[in-house]
């Protein structure tokens, strides 16, 4: 008998992921897919719109990565007017740009990816949240999340005046400067930033790396797909989140491309199926072959995972031991399987800390030029940045009144769109077999995308938990055999 | 009022519609205050921190809810069940949130409907490869499977367009304190009229640090977009030729936009005064423009290069305009 498993986790971002699973007679699983319910349409209503209002504008595509979309924005509009920030109005961005990486990748590995390895994969749903990581790692520890993610999100709100939907980035520059009273009262903080980073590798390394059974599901074949990755590097091909080319790594781990955020259209497609809201990004030089992995498939993945791939090492000390260290324990690169993703965001967590506290040692950063006034005539522009979840993609056209008259959007999460299905699939037949779907091997089977952090999920990465699932099993007739609830 | 203070702890939902997910971060940003509320209430419906369960709302008795917080427009049909079924099983409702409250920015789809979305989104955008002319349906079929998708309507509607209101917690994303102030006051019972705005009744310039430097009689010779001028940070942003929302815009916003520098753009609405922030803005804006003649004022009007967009950022679905003329749209 034909089966269907739904699993709705009513999350967030462009809408509520919802996870199909298709069983076939033998209760076998024949196919699975992620759908994303919801649209809003941003590319349409820019039109029109000042393009120096689009960093205020986008930053509502999502409440949890807002400065991500408002930074993408603010270098697509620097593009569109040919004018470059100030070196000050540079470092200030980048400095808002890695705190803002550091407190969501951190955020996500307590409250969201953690909970599966330091609870356990096949724990009760119940305490399967940031509260059994409590639980499990202590009260203190839970009060010292709270606290580095409230003093890094103070940087935020200080210079950009909200971190949900900041205000600061200008063409040409930032609104506001740095005095010499918080740039020491930051420097403090970013310093407790690299202390957290590296403590929160320690418990990935005792939670998991330490545990036999937990090292052998992240390198099993159930997690891993192959494919090309995509990711921004800086001049020495390191990996670099707010400004650089972008590399393109082939599943065996050789250069592919590396292109300007310009010329982006030569390489990057977006193909669309009826079934779901998202487009899905390919390679336009190997082409969309479906959802296949493979070095003929253009499906390619970003985030984490796939920036570590793409890039030659990190660019800072600390991040650049932990970086060897996961190459030489996951036997070399590229890395494969899709749950290093939660490794590899943590060694980002840690550049994103170190560059902070570079940044604000250099007392050039409280320097007042902050603006450069753009003198020609907008045009065109792209500006791309790495989201925690990807590469984010900003591309607006304007009239010579500055007025947007095309945009393009390709939103960090999609990037991993097609991979995600892949994913999910895979780890669906794995672990769903012969009919048997018990609560914690659909906890496996869901796994298989949480490592990307989907925004559609930036909701779940809020607060205790998990993506919350219904899960309805029915027959071929669409009745209702079985429901759970996690 | 039926009393939602009795023995048990108050009931508590948070659902999001149209949104981004900022006004559940607004939740996560109360820090350690977020255990406060969560000891003072039982929280029984909360997508993005607990068990979903749609069935278990359905289940129980209507007017169970204390309070149901739900943020987002509405502009699909699945977002209008869940808003009609929470209005039923709650005492409360509170639209959460500029876009729950106005509409908010993806309420400025409502200069197109889903025909243009879809051709913008689906076929013209630069890096859209779709030969075949694929659009997302209602219903498709994936090897012989039946999937589904929710209908996108033309227009975003504010959330008491679709079901009864009776408090609206303003800002995008809502100021901590409001969000405090707000739970404190139903947990208390210390409730305002029904239909508050539950936000000091006063205009942003009157809470504003630059306030002082707004000269008596303010008057604007020439008009000046942001990234034109390097922006004083203690002038007040009208007195600097930079439209600032502040005027006709609802203050208890923190001036958070202000203190990084950058001028209003009206997140907060209205105060309880206006009906239409943007004609209100409109109104007095014209009246500190200094103009000699006709053609002095069309060359003023005329630098403002966005007027409904800027006017209208936040509060287009909310406004007496809701939206383009259907027919008018190409």
């Amino acid at each position: 008998m034909t089966q269907r498993i739904t699993i709705d986790p009513i999350t967030r971002l462009e809408g509520h992921g919802k996870i199909e699973i298709f069983l076939d007679e033998h209760g076998n699983v024949e196919r699975a897919i992620l759908q994303v319910p919801e649209l809003r349409g941003f590319e349409q209503f820019a039109i029109g719109r000042p393009v120096e209002e689009m960093p205020r504008i986008t930053p509502r595509i999502c409440g949890v990565c807002p400065t991500a979309h408002h930074m993408a924005a603010t270098k697509a509009v620097d593009a569109v007017f040919h004018v470059e920030p100030t070196p000050t109005a540079r470092k200030l961005r980048e400095l808002i740009y890695n705190a803002f990486f550091m407190e969501d990748h951190t955020l996500h590995f307590f409250f969201l990816g953690g909970p599966d390895f330091v609870v356990g994969p096949q724990a009760p749903a119940a305490e399967r949240n940031i509260l059994g990581v409590i639980g499990k790692v202590g009260v203190e520890i839970g009060g010292r999340v709270i606290r580095i993610r409230e003093d890094v999100r103070e940087i935020m709100n200080y210079l950009c005046g909200k971190a949900i939907h900041p205000v600061c980035g200008l063409p040409g520059g930032v609104a506001k400067g740095l005095d010499e009273e918080h740039r020491l009262k930051f420097l403090e903080t970013a310093k407790a930033a690299v202390e957290f980073a590296e403590f929160a590798l320690q418990i990935f390394d005792d939670v998991v790396l330490k545990n036999k059974a937990y090292v052998e599901i992240v390198v099993g074949e159930a997690y891993k797909i192959k494919t090309y990755y995509m990711g921004m590097v800086n001049g020495r091909n390191q990996v670099e989140f707010y400004d650089g080319d972008l590399r393109v790594v082939d599943p065996d781990g050789r250069e592919f491309a590396k292109f300007k955020p310009a010329d982006y259209l030569e390489h990057i497609a977006e193909h669309v199926e009826p079934w779901t809201y998202v487009k899905f990004p390919f390679l336009k030089k190997v082409g969309w072959k479906g959802f296949v992995e493979g070095n003929d498939s253009g499906v390619y993945r970003v985030a984490p995972l796939a920036r570590l791939n793409a890039a030659d090492g990190m660019q800072t000390p600390r991040a650049q031991k932990h970086y060897e260290r996961m190459y030489a324990t996951l036997g070399g690169k590229p890395v494969h399987n899709t749950l290093a993703f939660h490794w590899a965001r943590l060694i980002e967590a840690l550049q994103a800390a170190e560059r902070m506290v570079e940044l604000l040692e250099d007392k050039d950063i409280t320097n007042p030029d902050i603006r450069r006034i753009p003198t020609q005539t907008p045009t065109e522009g792209v500006g791309i940045v790495e989201a925690p979840r990807g590469v984010l993609i900003h591309h607006y056209k304007t009239d010579e009144r500055g007025l947007i008259t095309n945009a393009n959007l390709i939103v960090a999460t999609i990037g991993n769109a097609a991979a995600i299905n892949m994913s999910i699939e895979k780890a669906a037949k794995a672990f769903i077999k012969g009919g048997q779907i018990s609560e914690g091997l659909l906890n496996m089977a869901e796994m298989a995308f949480r490592p990307y952090d989907p925004c559609h999920g930036c909701g779940t990465h809020a607060l205790p938990g998990n993506a919350p699932l219904i899960i309805s099993i029915r027959g071929h007739r669409g009745e209702l055999l079985r429901q759970l609830h996690r | 009022m039926v009393s939602i203070m009795s023995n048990a702890k108050p009931k508590v939902a948070f659902y999001w519609c149209a949104s981004c997910g900022g006004c559940e971060e607004s939740i996560v940003d109360l820090a350690e205050d977020i255990l406060k509320v969560v000891a003072a209430v039982d929280i029984v419906f909360w997508p993005v921190a607990l068990d979903f369960k749609k069935k278990d709302v359905e289940a129980m008795p209507d007017k169970s809810i204390a309070v149901s917080f739900i943020n987002g427009g509405i502009r699909m049909s699945e977002q209008e069940e869940m808003a009609h079924l929470l209005r039923r099983k709650s005492q409360i409702v509170v639209a959460h949130g500029a876009c729950a409250h106005l509409g908010g920015i993806p309420g400025l789809a409502n200069f197109w409907n889903k025909s243009t979305i879809f051709r913008t989104v689906y076929h013209a955008t630069a890096s859209t490869d779709n030969p075949k002319g694929t659009e997302p349906q209602p219903k498709t079929s994936l090897d012989g499977y039946e999937l589904t998708l929710p209908e996108f309507w033309d227009t975003v509607h504010p959330l008491d367009d679709i079901i009864d209101v009776d408090y609206y917690l303003p800002g995008c994303a809502p100021h901590r304190d409001l969000i405090i102030n707000a739970v404190t006051a139903i947990l208390e019972g210390k409730l305002p009229p029904k239909g508050s705005v539950l936000a000091p009744n006063k205009s942003c310039c009157d809470d504003c640090e630059r306030n002082d430097s707004k000269p008596d009689k303010l008057q604007i010779k020439e008009i000046k977009r942001p990234h034109e001028v390097l922006l004083d940070p203690k002038t007040c942003f009208l007195a600097q030729g930079v439209i600032c929302m502040g005027p006709a815009t609802r203050g208890g916003c923190g001036e958070r936009c202000i203190n990084g520098n950058m001028p209003c753009r009206g997140c907060m609405g209205p105060t309880d005064q206006v009906y239409d922030q943007g004609a209100k803005f409109l109104s007095a804006f014209a009246s500190i423009l200094d103009a000699n003649d006709e053609k002095d004022v069309e060359r003023l009007v005329d630098s403002i290069v966005d007027p409904a967009g800027t006017f209208y950022r936040f509060s287009l679905p909310s406004s007496i305009l809701k939206r383009k003329k259907l027919e008018a749209v190409k």
